[in-house]
């Protein structure tokens, strides 16, 4: 469509503009592609390059032979990030509309001050909640263990807040009720209505909450080796040394792999969602 | 949040429904955000190191943090000037390359979306950029310098203070075009079309006025949302930079409130006093949300 109010000039400016920031943004992404396809002997090669001369998979090779060697076998890492992962979407995107549905749809005394609440806690970050949040859980029994990653996601705010925001404009009573009369359960409804008209936002929750999940490092909720996570051991192996670069290189492009297919997978759902995530003061 | 005046009579089944729906939700959100929030309020009042009974010491945490703990001032001044840097930043370059970014074809919008958002989703790649600003003569950066002619003796990015704090930012704000970006690319994207021929018409005459007028007036909402998120975020940097400089950072430079917390937290156990730390830095966080909000709410006024 053509818009009113543009000079070419303009345009031509914005456009450099941004294909320089593009660059910058790229940049990191692709030098760590192009490093984890280096032999070690190109990646310390001076003046350094870009792209590699002689492409070789060797680092993932070496990454799935540390898989086997260590201690604490690397698959072990993987499986608990993948549990972490897949749990706690789960239990972000369905405790999350449900409660969206409850606090959107369903009236009862309280509603509009806990959904006041909600709100709230999107203002703060949650290191402040950390030390007592900490002693909770152990008194709750689960510290160093999963749960003490995955239970928490079942009270995620954004996601709720998201879902939300997209279900009150998207759905409209009439049909709710339409569905009560032909003698549905709230439950029915839940399901059957809401959740397969509410797709788009709970795409977006589940992209943010792979994202978080799957780059989750609990350093202080989990200590032991064998429950910790993918994050975790790729920030070790960075650690240990230049001679280990090409192994980390391939470790960050594994780890990226993952959020940017699930980015580009629901792109254009989670842009319906964020057209409704408008705030009222 | 509006209150309604109109007393509603509810059914028992109304009532229990809807808790029930709510229920999984309430409870990890009182056991998890809600409660924590008040404990850490009420013991910063007190002395507690995680295994006995915390002991009430009235305002000794607050006044030591103050008045006493020179790494307190270090860390809020630190965290504030992060916060004061990249929040605003980061915001106003999210909402710059979204406007730009909602101009073009649907194709180049989606690939150019997928370019400024994928850093914040993506981990661990910020640690490349311990190749790029390395501190010998074969860093990416200290050799372009040093091959140019602009610096004879190589700078030491990552250790040296007087760099550090810019390399931070950098890296800060490259991982920072997050969901706030995303939500200002949607409301660009669905301003509503007739009114900018309205505008037309009235006299609007350039696409900066556009902005100003009519794009950015009915897209409020987001804006809102979006310095919600940004603050939240660029008070909780900290932690992604330790992989940079390391944890503690040279005299303590890159050091912020999230260091200093999970310091007494986990290594002295001062929980009581970490407790103030945590109490603080929320305070000041609901601050600078209300502030900003009173500065939104004038957009386009």
């Amino acid at each position: 469509m053509k818009r009113l109010n543009r000079s070419r000039g303009g345009t031509i400016a914005l456009f450099g503009f941004i294909a320089i920031i593009a660059c910058f943004s790229a940049f990191p992404m692709v030098l760590v592609v192009g490093n984890s396809l280096k032999s070690l002997s190109e990646l310390w090669k001076f003046p350094p390059t870009i792209f590699p001369k002689n492409p070789t998979l060797k680092n993932y090779v070496d990454m799935f032979n540390a898989m086997s060697s260590s201690v604490v076998p690397f698959s072990r890492y993987l499986v608990n990030t993948i549990l972490i992962t897949v749990l706690g979407t789960l239990a972000n995107v369905i405790a999350g509309s449900m409660a969206a549905y409850s606090l959107c749809k369903l009236h009862y005394p309280g509603r509009d001050f806990i959904f006041g609440l909600v709100v709230k806690a999107l203002m703060f970050n949650t290191t402040v909640t950390a030390i007592p949040l900490y002693v909770i859980m152990s008194n709750l029994g689960i510290v160093d263990s999963l749960w003490s990653v995955i239970l928490p996601t079942l009270g995620s705010t954004l996601s709720l807040y998201l879902i939300k925001q997209f279900m009150e404009q998207s759905i409209p009573d009439s049909i709710l009720e339409a569905a009560r009369l032909d003698g549905a359960s709230e439950w029915r409804v839940f399901w059957k209505i809401i959740m397969p008209n509410i797709k788009p936002a709970w795409c977006t929750a589940i992209l943010l909450s792979v994202q978080t999940y799957w780059n989750t490092l609990p350093n202080m909720l989990i200590y032991s080796e064998e429950k910790k996570t993918l994050a975790y051991v790729l920030n070790q192996i960075s650690a240990s040394g230049l001679s280990r670069a090409g192994v980390t290189a391939a470790i960050t492009v594994f780890m990226m792999i993952v959020p940017i297919t699930v980015f580009l997978a629901s792109q254009s759902q989670v842009l319906q969602t964020m057209a409704t995530s408008g705030m009222k003061d | 949040m509006k209150k309604k005046n109109t007393k509603k009579k509810y059914t028992k089944k109304q009532i229990l429904t809807g808790y029930a729906f709510l229920a999984p939700f309430l409870i990890a959100f009182a056991v998890f955000t809600i409660l924590p929030m008040v404990a850490s309020i009420v013991l910063s009042f007190t002395y507690f190191n995680g295994f006995v009974w915390p002991d009430f010491v009235g305002l000794s945490n607050y006044i030591k943090l103050f008045l006493k703990d020179e790494l307190f001032m270090k860390a809020i001044s630190n965290t504030l000037v992060f916060a004061l840097v990249t929040g605003p930043v980061s915001y106003f370059l999210s909402l710059t390359l979204a406007w730009i970014i909602s101009e073009f074809s649907r194709k180049i919008r989606s690939v150019l979306t997928l370019i400024f958002y994928a850093p914040s989703i993506c981990g661990g790649v910020y640690l490349v950029f311990t190749i790029i600003f390395n501190g010998d003569r074969y860093g990416w950066i200290n050799s372009f310098l040093l091959n140019h002619n602009i610096i004879y003796e190589p700078i030491q990015w990552t250790t040296d203070p007087t760099y550090m704090i810019y390399v931070a930012i950098l890296v800060i704000l490259w991982s920072s075009l997050g969901t706030s970006f995303l939500s200002f690319i949607a409301g660009f994207l669905n301003v509503d079309q007739t009114m900018y021929e309205a505008g037309a018409i009235d006299g609007v005459s350039n696409r900066w006025q556009e902005l100003w007028y009519i794009t950015l007036p009915s897209m409020k909402p987001q804006l809102l949302f979006g310095a919600v998120m940004s603050i939240t975020g660029s008070f909780g940097v900290g932690p992604i930079l330790d992989g940079l400089f390391g944890n503690p950072s040279t005299d303590y430079a890159l050091y912020t409130m999230v260091h200093e917390l999970s310091d007494y937290a986990n290594t002295r156990l001062e929980l009581g006093y970490a407790s103030a730390i945590a109490t603080v830095l929320f305070i000041i966080m609901l601050v600078a949300n209300r502030f900003v909000q009173k500065i939104i709410s004038k957009v386009g006024e």
